[in-house]
């Protein structure tokens, strides 16, 4: 028995090490990397009372069975004050801790908040904008639109290193999760509500993207590879993607069609606001917009306008 | 049928040959051999002449030992289909490699996770936790029965009925393919418009209106009909948590209902609560199911809690240590359970304000747990342990739990939690908390209560190889979940690409195999103690040196559980008798006022199922017959005044004397 | 332990022991859960109550009138159980029927008006499928007056089980019980009135 319950001990510390080389654990974003660092600190600061408790579990379970005469039996003994409140203060104090790092670290590291540095010590230059990609998560697959570049891609995404991204996301019809673990943790792609995550990618090289969110029959096959590359590359990226065809409202249309395990493909440019339409799911003509709808409501009910981006306020409470 | 197609369609709605499953080879065979089984179990039934003795005896019975035993019953039968999910999907995900599509297509594969997941929660553990609570309660506080006998007996078939919903959409039509806790827009019309979660919906509802009941049933039983003299604070501890849990069952499953029915609004009838279009908003779903389902995972631990702090001190020979703090920790955590439904879906985009309080109030409530797992530790502390098969359990549950409890905390860290939510990291954690919390107690529960409730010990040999498979195995299967979790691989996938993860799945598998084993250890254990029930044998009623009021009458108990109320003056009620020497009264029995069984109970519920079954179907001249004689039937059981009976001293005596009898032969 | 020392404790009872019964407190218990799901549903009608949808808003579809005629309906029936229950505690039977039939007459009436107020509804093409604000109003509603429904059956059930064995315990304690139901349902219905009606029209 006792060695089956040190094998329990000792198989989660043999296996952490193992986890040392995993993406989660050796991140190639900032982001992800303050994320690890964060499940470090608030592990080694949990095993400073889960080993203390294991290790009394299998201590007390030898030192006190039936068959050893020479422990102390007291069958009465049932309490104690300065033990009572040893327990109950013990694990207070490091929730105490952790609370205070997961306020502090929650709000540093809101994927909705601006980059404020690239990695340890390198503030974001002042003139440095984000690049900003608009990302849609369709039955199943993921559509990257670039605004800036004016190009689109399907189960392809490319950053150039160092520059802070900034994600815009949203979903045509049931909840996805965007996720790069690499990169960055991930947040809910939702149809008609908008999340952000801003990151940055530090390190060359090509990284498993894919949704976290089990989103119907083809949710296996809808991953990417997102690609960490330097300035030169990304514009000839960019460039291979211009000589692709246009993504106009009915190439989204026919896009937008459920489908599995769909091959990458690029579009040379990008019929205007067609985002915000996907937001507002008024893609199809002679659809409402949800944000128009909302806001004639809202006059309608006398109530000041919700927002220009209406629904989008609907995931982001603070935001 | 092909003549009138709308008549077909009127009575049949959408139920045709297509829905059943006979083009796939796996739900075939499955049919057949459950089909066979059936015949068989059916079989012996009949020739055996056992019908009438299990329609006097238990079908109708409104005694609680015998709803807690079939509550028992039906948690470790469903815990075999359950099981069977569970370990098809790990063979998928360990040979769906590269170029391999493995065994199970996505169809096939979606409804399998979604299935595991709703049977392992709703009937599996919550027949386990309710069936303990009905079988231990009354006898701890030294009542007769529960406050509603009729109810309990009701609330158990209706279960019943919501497990056979389930069973059903295995071989007619289809289960959801959307997650256990189906998620709209995925479970809306639009993007599911097969049968598959509208089988979810019913079976929750019926099985749901089953859980309010025994809630409230239970908890008017605990608050009502202690024995004279037992405060709150010296109910024993397994009472105090079960009291806790039916709080939260109370307060909880009105939730669902609600939630499930707007689902179902949304479906049937076309409205817009939780749909993309014209104002519907899903995030409200989340919000709902999640103050439903927060609070159900203590309302499964919490009185496992209760069955460890019992098996500690009882095996420990000691009073429980910190019995207060035990107490306050479980109300602590029953309110607690209220304050933390969001941490389920920090990355759908909250504020990191709101993130924040949430993450930290679920930190909160390891500070309880931590206390209760403190206290345990220091029963075991200057105590005499005999390691039986309940304490073995106990020990294997404080080791795991701790662990699981660990990385629980770190997921309620909203950063962390945007790396590890919905990885194998998080499936471990649960699995890691929820098979070493609920399911080892419910097992030391089973071997600690057993003896009692059929009077005879399990064989302890099969039961520690069933032990040790189970805990090697839990550690095989979920360990490598751990890793994969860090390795950034998400829930729910039935295929990969990346080959250097296989081998983490098939040491998952493997695990699972030995799980696989343990189970049947466990069978084989019932088995080989039923053929070794004499050598096996308890007639003091006393098998362990019990402490609370269960042990102090006869296993198993008679009907009437006493022949004379206990009076309490001590939160181990028993323990304080056997030390002053008390000696049970051989004369003087009165009458004894007992409830009659009924079988409006199983009527009810067997017209529920079939109401269930119509409304899945759309067969709506069947829903109108089934409502109508559902509302018929409930009416006229209340025409039925004549509800109870008395148990007459001489019968009383002759049980008692026979008692007597049986315990000058052990001395 | 000096057991000997000690005073001789009692450890049974020589009489059958009769715990309290359980019945009220239980009903009680099912009424807080039922809460919960008017709760669910006026917090639904929260947060859809304004999305209209393009469609017709509160103020456009209420009409104020008939609902306080309603209204008035539902609240003069809980006087009027309350007078039955009057009658029943002096152990009048043919006054506690009558106050019920009368009482029952009145949650019948309820139900027609609010029957009426949803077929015009749906004819005027605001149904509970045009928007999700008509959704979480018809589910809200619907709701309540499902369970008004269920009281009038009740109702008349227990009618016909007074006038078959008197006023008896068990009559009695289920007359209780259906108070109970009745008066929730009332005050229930005084958060719905003011919730969506009076703040619906309200501009």
């Amino acid at each position: 028995m006792f060695i089956k319950a040190l094998r329990g001990l000792l198989l989660p510390a043999v296996l952490l090490l193992t986890g040392c080389q995993t993406v989660l654990m050796s991140p190639s974003g900032d982001m992800a990397l303050q994320q690890r660092d964060l499940i470090v600190i608030s592990l080694i600061l949990m095993l400073l009372i889960i080993v203390p408790v294991i290790a009394l579990t299998l201590f007390f379970a030898w030192r006190y069975r039936a068959s050893n005469k020479k422990a102390i039996y007291r069958p009465d003994w049932d309490h104690s004050t300065v033990l009572e409140l040893l327990i109950w203060s013990a694990p207070l104090l490091i929730i105490i801790a952790l609370g205070a790092l997961t306020w502090v670290s929650t709000h540093k590291l809101d994927p909705f908040r601006p980059l404020e540095r690239l990695s340890q010590g390198r503030e974001v230059p002042a003139d440095v904008k984000p690049l900003v990609v608009e990302v849609v998560a369709l039955d199943w697959k993921w559509l990257f639109i670039y605004p800036e570049q004016g190009i689109a891609t399907v189960n392809e995404l490319a950053a150039p290193v160092d520059r802070p991204i900034q994600f815009k996301i949203t979903a045509s019809t049931v909840m996805n999760s965007f996720f790069i673990p690499a990169l960055a943790g991930q947040i809910y792609a939702m149809p008609g509500m908008e999340t952000k995550l801003h990151a940055v990618i530090n390190k060359p090289g090509v990284y498993e993207g894919f949704s976290a969110n089990y989103s119907g029959a083809g949710f296996s096959g809808m991953h990417f590879k997102f690609h960490g590359v330097s300035e030169s590359e990304f514009t000839q990226w960019v460039a291979q993607a211009k000589q692709g065809s246009a993504l106009n409202r009915d190439a989204y249309l026919r896009l937008e069609k459920p489908s599995e395990n769909e091959p990458v493909s690029r579009f040379s440019s990008v019929a205007p606001d067609l985002y915000e339409a996907i937001v507002n799911l008024c893609v199809k003509p002679g659809t409402p917009c949800m944000h128009e709808t909302m806001m004639k409501d809202a006059a309608r009910a006398g109530q000041p306008a919700a927002g220009e981006h209406g629904m989008h306020d609907m995931a982001n409470m603070e935001h | 049928m092909s003549d009138h197609p709308d008549l077909a369609k009127l009575i049949f709605g959408r139920l045709t040959w297509e829905a059943i499953p006979l083009h796939e080879p796996i739900l075939l065979y499955t049919f057949i051999a459950v089909a066979l089984g059936g015949i068989a179990v059916l079989g012996a039934i009949t020739y055996f002449r056992l019908w009438g003795y299990l329609w006097r005896e238990w079908f109708t019975s409104i005694d609680h030992k015998k709803i807690g035993i079939m509550y028992m019953v039906l948690g470790l039968v469903m815990l075999l289909r359950g099981f069977a999910d569970a370990i098809m999907m790990r063979l998928q995900q360990a040979v769906a490699f590269g170029d391999s599509a493995g065994y199970l297509p996505p169809h096939h594969y979606d409804q399998i996770f979604t299935a595991h997941g709703v049977i392992m929660i709703f009937f599996v553990a919550m027949p386990i936790v309710t069936g303990l609570m009905n079988y231990i309660v009354p006898l701890q506080i030294g009542a007769r029965d529960v406050a509603f006998p009729f109810l309990n007996n009701f609330s158990f078939w209706m279960t019943t009925a919501g497990a056979v919903l389930v069973m059903m959409s295995l071989f007619v039509g289809e289960f959801a393919r959307t997650g256990w806790l189906a998620y709209p827009p995925l479970s809306g019309i639009a993007a599911s418009p097969d049968v598959g979660v509208d089988y979810y919906i019913w079976a929750l509802q019926i099985a749901g209106v089953g859980t309010l009941l025994s809630g409230v049933n239970l908890l008017v039983t605990i608050i009502k009909m202690r024995a004279p003299g037992m405060k709150l604070m010296q109910m024993p501890v397994f009472t105090w948590t079960a009291l806790c849990t039916n709080v939260l069952i109370v307060a909880a499953f009105p939730v669902l209902t609600a939630v499930l029915a707007l689902l179902s609004l949304d479906r049937y009838l076309g409205f817009h609560v939780f749909t993309n279009e014209l104002g519907g908003n899903a995030m409200m779903y989340v919000n709902l199911i999640w103050i439903w389902g927060h609070p159900e995972v203590y309302i499964l631990i919490l009185p496992m809690f209760g069955v460890f702090s019992e098996v500690v001190s009882t095996f420990s020979r000691k009073r429980l240590f910190g019995y207060t703090s035990m107490v306050y920790a479980s109300i602590v955590i029953t309110v607690l359970a209220y304050l933390v439904w969001l941490h389920h879906f920090f990355t759908m985009g909250s504020g990191a304000s709101v993130n924040s309080f949430f993450g930290i109030t679920t930190m909160i409530i390891s500070i309880p747990t931590g206390a209760k797992i403190f206290n345990w530790l220091f029963t075991m502390y200057r105590g005499r342990i005999t390691f039986e098969l309940p304490m073995m359990w106990t020990v294997a549950f404080m080791v795991t739990f701790a662990i699981g409890g660990m990385t629980g905390v770190l997921l309620a860290v909203p950063p962390a939690d945007f790396s590890l939510h919905n990885s194998l990291f998080l499936i471990a954690h649960f699995h890691n908390v929820i098979i070493g919390g609920v399911l080892f107690g419910a097992f030391a529960a089973i071997n600690f209560w057993f003896p009692k409730a059929f009077g005879f010990k399990l064989d302890p040999f099969w039961g520690k190889c069933s032990f040790w498979l189970w805990v090697v195995g839990f550690y095989f299967a979920f360990m490598p979940l751990y890793v994969l979790g860090l390795m950034g691989v998400t829930r729910r996938l039935n295929h990969f690409e990346d080959p250097s993860l296989q081998i983490w799945f098939q040491i998952a598998a493997f695990g699972a195999v030995l799980i696989a084993l343990g189970i049947a250890c466990m069978l084989i254990q019932f088995v080989v103690s039923f053929r070794r029930r004499e050598a096996l044998r308890d007639v003091t009623g006393d098998p362990w040196g019990g402490r609370t009021l269960e042990w102090s009458t006869s296993s198993p108990p008679p009907a009437y559980n006493f022949a004379f109320t206990p009076q309490v003056h001590d939160s181990d009620a028993w323990w304080q008798m056997k030390e002053h020497g008390y000696r049970r009264p051989l004369s003087g029995f009165i009458d004894v006022h007992m409830p009659k069984n009924t079988g409006a109970g199983i009527i009810l519920a067997g017209i529920s199922t079939v109401l269930g079954f119509a409304l899945i179907w759309q067969m709506w001249p069947l829903v109108v017959l089934a409502f109508v004689s559902l509302l018929a039937t409930a009416i006229g059981h209340t025409f039925n005044y004549k509800r109870d009976f008395y148990i007459p001293a001489t019968e009383v005596a002759a049980v008692e004397a026979a008692r007597t009898e049986q315990l000058a032969s052990h001395v | 332990m000096g057991a000997e020392a000690r005073e001789p404790l009692q450890f049974h009872l020589e009489t059958e022991h009769h715990p309290q019964n359980g019945t009220l407190l239980g009903f009680w218990l099912y009424l807080m859960s039922d809460c919960l799901i008017f709760a669910c549903m006026f917090a639904v009608y929260g947060v859809l109550g304004r999305s209209y949808a393009g469609g017709p808003t509160g103020a456009e579809i209420f009409e104020l009138p008939l609902v306080a005629v309603n209204t008035s309906l539902l609240l003069l029936s809980s006087i009027t159980y309350g007078f039955a229950m009057l009658e029943m505690q002096r152990n009048r039977q043919r006054g506690t029927l009558i106050w019920l039939a009368i009482t029952g007459l009145l949650g019948a009436g309820f139900i027609g008006i609010e029957l009426y107020e949803f077929t015009h509804l749906i004819a005027d093409g605001a149904g509970p499928q045009r928007s999700a604000f008509l959704s979480s109003f018809f589910t809200l509603v619907g709701t309540h007056g499902l369970h008004v429904s269920c009281g009038i059956i009740w109702l008349i059930t227990l009618m016909v089980q007074v006038s078959k064995k008197g006023l008896i315990a068990e009559n009695k304690r289920r007359l209780w019980c259906l108070s109970m139901f009745w008066h929730f349902l009332d005050v229930v219905w005084v958060g719905v009135f003011s919730f969506v009606y009076l703040m619906g029209v309200l501009p």
